[in-house]
């Protein structure tokens, strides 16, 4: 019945949003940031454990759409033992795929993000899927107010 | 009389449209309706024939343009019988409107610790400009909670009433809950302690029979295109009195009798509150949709929303895993729904494949979201050209999306 919409709700998105990995809170977090989607409501606060700058743990709390908390779930997975200049260049190249300002974004440094591609095509859940990345650049950029997608 | 909805939705040019290949179903109807043919043709005809500036000219088109702009006045006034024309002041929609009255009315009449009060279940809109003059004057603003279902608890509204209370401007639909509110004894307890009444009536309008001389409101706003009229159109109706008491809200042309560099002597109602070249093509276009809602029938149509929510109401029930939002006993043609485990924009961008437009989001209603604990709610609003198949397809697709969701 949702063929059309194949693209965009992939079977691992439904998977994280059902199971959210590395959904808890790190209690001795070195950086936490709340970020807030204030048009479908989106709430979350990313916490990050760092080692000098290598991210060795990351998690979150907080509730969203599907698309909003595959996204963050399959983020924290991801960054987990990355530099920050590392997290950094993902978030671009993350922002790149799905502002679909680049058509050629590089697959393999995106691994599997790539399931959230599909948002492209719709630009009224585009934020939902990038609120994740904005709040990780602010905690490595290591502000402290809340981030807001509007 | 029934309903003709089959005949009607001929007269509406966008029920055609094809959306992802599917016919539209158009649920979102209190965030904006869609506009008949002789609407869209109205302003068509403006533009081709009629067409000049207002009040300002002594050739033919002005003349003629501002005829059938002063007649679309006369069409508003009828429409919710008010006493005179000079008190529909055309705006450009309700909130310019509850700003209009804020900015002139209440920084006339307020001061510090005075109160303005207002229900838990407001629009944005009658909601912060309230807060902006509050921080203007240093007055304070009072809200009146509501219970479980989404109904104003009247005894608390009622205690809430006193000497500091300046202005009462409650909404008489809710456009996230769809409760209507009893506007009369709310209007009545007010003004037993010389309190005015603004009624936000938005979402009411469409729906709802509105007599201002019955309900005795001192101001009544609404906005033309949820009345299947243009955007860009909106009506301000203040008891004569209240309105020339009041300081002018923007100056500019047509508002003035009488200008030179040191004093200027301001225009009558109702041109004194509206500077400037108004919206003429669009206000003529409201007229129109007050023809056509006129030759359809106020008590017709809303016969027909309330069967539509009915059918509608029974149908999400059935439903495992859905939760109303708004159940009060008086509602109008809203239903405002959650999902457990699925957000209202999954649900949204999953409906839209369906070719179903809803609303998902917190419909400027944020403490009202708070109020539920929820971040958001779905929300199918029903208009006078939808059907029980409407309703139909939209349960069905809920059904369908709750079960990929798994």
């Amino acid at each position: 019945m949702f063929d059309d919409l194949r693209d965009l709700y992939q079977e691992v998105i439904f998977d994280h949003n059902r199971n959210p990995r590395n959904f808890r809170i790190i209690e001795d977090a070195d950086r936490k940031v709340e970020g807030f989607n204030p048009l479908c409501g989106d709430r979350l606060t990313l916490y990050l454990k760092m080692a000098g700058d290598v991210i060795t743990d990351a998690s979150f709390q907080g509730s969203g759409c599907a698309i909003s908390t595959a996204s963050v779930s399959l983020m924290t997975e991801i960054v987990k033992g990355k530099t920050e200049q590392e997290a950094e260049a993902l978030f671009k190249q993350f922002h790149e795929m799905t502002t679909g300002k680049d058509e050629h974004f590089n697959l393999e440094a995106i691994g599997k993000l790539a399931v959230l591609a599909g948002v492209r095509e719709y630009p009224a859940r585009v934020k939902c899927a990038t609120l994740a990345w904005h709040t990780l650049d602010a905690a490595l950029k290591n502000q402290q107010e809340a981030i807001s997608t509007e | 009389m029934t309903l003709d909805v089959e005949k009607i939705r001929q007269d509406f040019p966008i029920l055609k449209e094809k959306i992802r290949g599917k016919d539209l179903v158009y649920l979102d109807n209190a965030a904006t309706c869609q506009k008949p043919q002789c609407v869209i043709d109205s302003i068509v005809h403006v533009y081709s024939h009629d067409y000049a500036n207002v009040h300002r000219g002594v050739h033919t088109l002005s003349v003629r343009s501002t005829d059938k702009f002063e007649v679309a006045r006369t069409k508003v006034k009828e429409f919710i019988n008010a006493s005179s024309d000079k008190e529909i002041i055309f705006v450009k929609g309700a909130t310019e409107a509850i700003n209009l009255v804020a900015q002139t009315y209440g920084k006339a009449n307020l001061k510090a610790g005075d109160e303005v009060l207002i229900t838990a279940m407001e629009h944005h809109s009658n909601i912060v400009p309230w807060q902006m003059l509050c921080e203007q004057t240093g007055a304070v603003l009072k809200v009146a909670p509501i219970n479980q279902t989404g109904e104003l608890i009247f005894a608390e509204f009622e205690q809430l009433l006193s000497d500091k209370t300046k202005l009462v401007s409650v909404v008489h639909m809710s456009n996230a809950l769809g409760t209507i509110n009893p506007v009369k004894a709310i209007i009545e307890a007010a003004h037993a302690k010389n309190i005015p009444v603004l009624l936000d009536g938005a979402q009411a309008i469409p729906h709802i029979e509105v007599d201002v001389q019955a309900l005795d409101c001192d101001f009544y706003v609404f906005s033309g295109h949820k009345l299947y009229a243009p955007t860009g159109t909106g009506v301000l109706y203040g008891k004569q009195a209240l309105l020339e008491a009041m300081p002018p809200y923007q100056g500019g042309g047509d508002m003035i009798r009488k200008v030179t560099f040191t004093e200027t002597e301001y225009n009558t109602l109702p041109y004194k509150f509206e500077a400037g070249t108004p919206n003429i093509a669009d206000v003529i276009g409201l007229g129109a949709a007050i023809d056509y809602i006129n030759s359809i029938g106020m008590a017709v149509i809303a016969a027909h929303e309330a069967e539509l929510l009915r059918y509608a109401t029974e149908k999400a029930q059935a439903i495992k895993g859905l939760r109303i939002i708004g159940e009060a006993e008086h509602k109008g043609a809203i239903l405002s729904f959650v999902l457990d485990k699925i957000h209202p924009h999954d649900i949204g961008t999953m409906l839209d494949s369906l070719g179903i437009a809803i609303r998902a989001g917190h419909h400027c209603a944020m403490p009202v979201m708070d109020f539920y604990n929820v971040p958001a709610t779905a929300r199918a609003s029903f208009g006078l050209y939808n059907t029980r198949q409407e309703i139909d397809v939209l349960m069905s697709g809920i059904e369908s999306l709750i079960e990929v969701f798994g």
